[in-house]
């Protein structure tokens, strides 16, 4: 068998997440590993959020998609552990979520804040650039938006309402 | 059970902000409660999904606090309640991603990213409202009152509790409650509310005697479940 770690990667690619269709599963960074075990293919993925619907559909994928390369017995593994975090996703996925009107997570921070920063409402919040114009100046409306991943802002220099993609 | 009673509120939120937030914390609760409920299953061993184990156990198996059964009541009532859940649910899940069983942290360290930004939605909303208008005070403290009796439960270890904390597998959640209640002192101080000085409730949902509300939350949590068995899509 030819196939490597790359061209089972490259397959992958075709995996779209079904909430988000701009970007693949490997620039979600959500493969965790490829493995060949007597043959036989195994695919570990994480989950973004533990109750995110978009993750049986991509298991489902995952599956349909090497099989249509000739992987009939590729099996996928849900792993939890290191949980996912947005720091993995892929420079190009984070240009196409920008590309796309999704403002890009920003690196997490590991302030170290504790509780203290979480029971504040005037804790500082890192600057969001409004995917369209680019402007700064922008005001998160809510930390929770049309998917488990996503928050709502708007410019107020374009007066565009936009999606950020979590920091997480 | 907290993720099914936030799951009332979708289409019934006061602002659709406040609808979609709810219904993105109810939706990581159940996906909590899955992951947990998988887990549970295989450790028995007996061949039970975590859909079994959430559609097909009456009142009596459950095991949650009461707190989390309670009935939405206004939003005040509804945000309290979360509150007082969130911050057990951080430290709790803080402890046990040092559990001796990895799926057990695995599931842990993602829950516990999760709930940090549900202790900041319920947080905020708590010093908004008691700190707020002289009605949402009222409502906040209302809500407050009723509630804080049954917090003492979340904290009181039985016999299973000890000894998973005693092998590594759980955390030692008697010694949760001082964490707890200096955030909990700190964000009621800020929200100008006053910690009621009733002793605990008489509760028993941790030993499946659970209040009158969980019945009428399973019947419709369940129903579909139980008159289609089997059934997929």
């Amino acid at each position: 068998m030819a196939a490597t770690r790359e061209s089972i990667l490259g397959i992958l690619s075709d995996v779209k997440d079904p909430e988000l269709p701009m970007i693949d599963v490997v620039e979600l960074g959500i493969v965790r590993d490829v493995s060949f075990d007597d043959g036989h293919l195994t695919i570990d993925i994480t989950p973004t959020y533990s109750g995110c619907p978009a993750m049986q559909v991509i298991e489902q994928e995952i599956v349909a998609t090497l099989a249509s390369h000739g992987f009939a017995d590729a099996r996928v593994r849900m792993v939890y552990s290191p949980a996912w975090t947005t720091d993995w996703m892929s420079e190009a996925g984070r240009e196409k979520l920008r590309a796309h009107g999704i403002a890009p997570p920003h690196l997490v921070e590991h302030s170290g804040g504790g509780i203290a920063e979480l029971v504040s409402l005037r804790r500082a919040k890192p600057t969001t650039e409004c995917p369209f114009c680019g402007s700064s100046n922008t005001t998160e409306k809510s930390e929770f938006g049309s998917t488990a991943c996503k928050s709502i802002h708007f410019c107020n220099s374009c007066h565009q309402p936009f999606d950020h993609f979590k920091s997480f | 059970m907290l993720g099914h009673r936030l799951s009332e509120w979708c289409g019934h939120g006061p602002i659709l902000e406040e609808d979609i937030a709810l219904a993105n914390i109810a939706l990581d609760l159940i996906g909590q409660a899955t992951l947990f409920l998988k887990l549970a299953g295989e450790t028995e061993g007996k061949g039970r999904s975590e859909d079994a184990l959430a559609y097909f156990r009456d009142a009596i198996d459950y095991r949650n606090v009461e707190l989390v059964e309670m009935p939405n009541g206004d939003y005040a009532y509804t945000m309290v309640r979360q509150f007082l859940f969130d911050v057990f649910s951080y430290h709790m899940l803080e402890q046990l991603q040092k559990s001796t069983n990895p799926a057990l942290a695995g599931i842990a360290a993602k829950g516990f990213k999760e709930v940090r930004y549900h202790v900041r939605h319920s947080s905020e909303w708590v010093v908004r409202m008691g700190d707020g208008t002289e009605e949402s005070h009222t409502r906040a403290q209302k809500a407050l009152d009723d509630l804080w009796r049954l917090t003492a439960e979340m904290f009181q270890a039985d016999d299973i509790d000890r000894e998973m904390a005693a092998e590594g597998i759980g955390p030692d959640i008697a010694a949760i409650e001082p964490k707890w209640r200096a955030v909990v002192d700190d964000v009621m101080k800020r929200a100008t509310l006053t910690i009621p000085n009733d002793p605990p409730a008489m509760t028993g949902g941790r030993k499946g005697r659970h209040t009158e509300y969980l019945g009428h939350m399973l019947s419709e949590m369940q129903i579909v479940a139980r008159s289609y068995p089997g059934a997929e899509w």
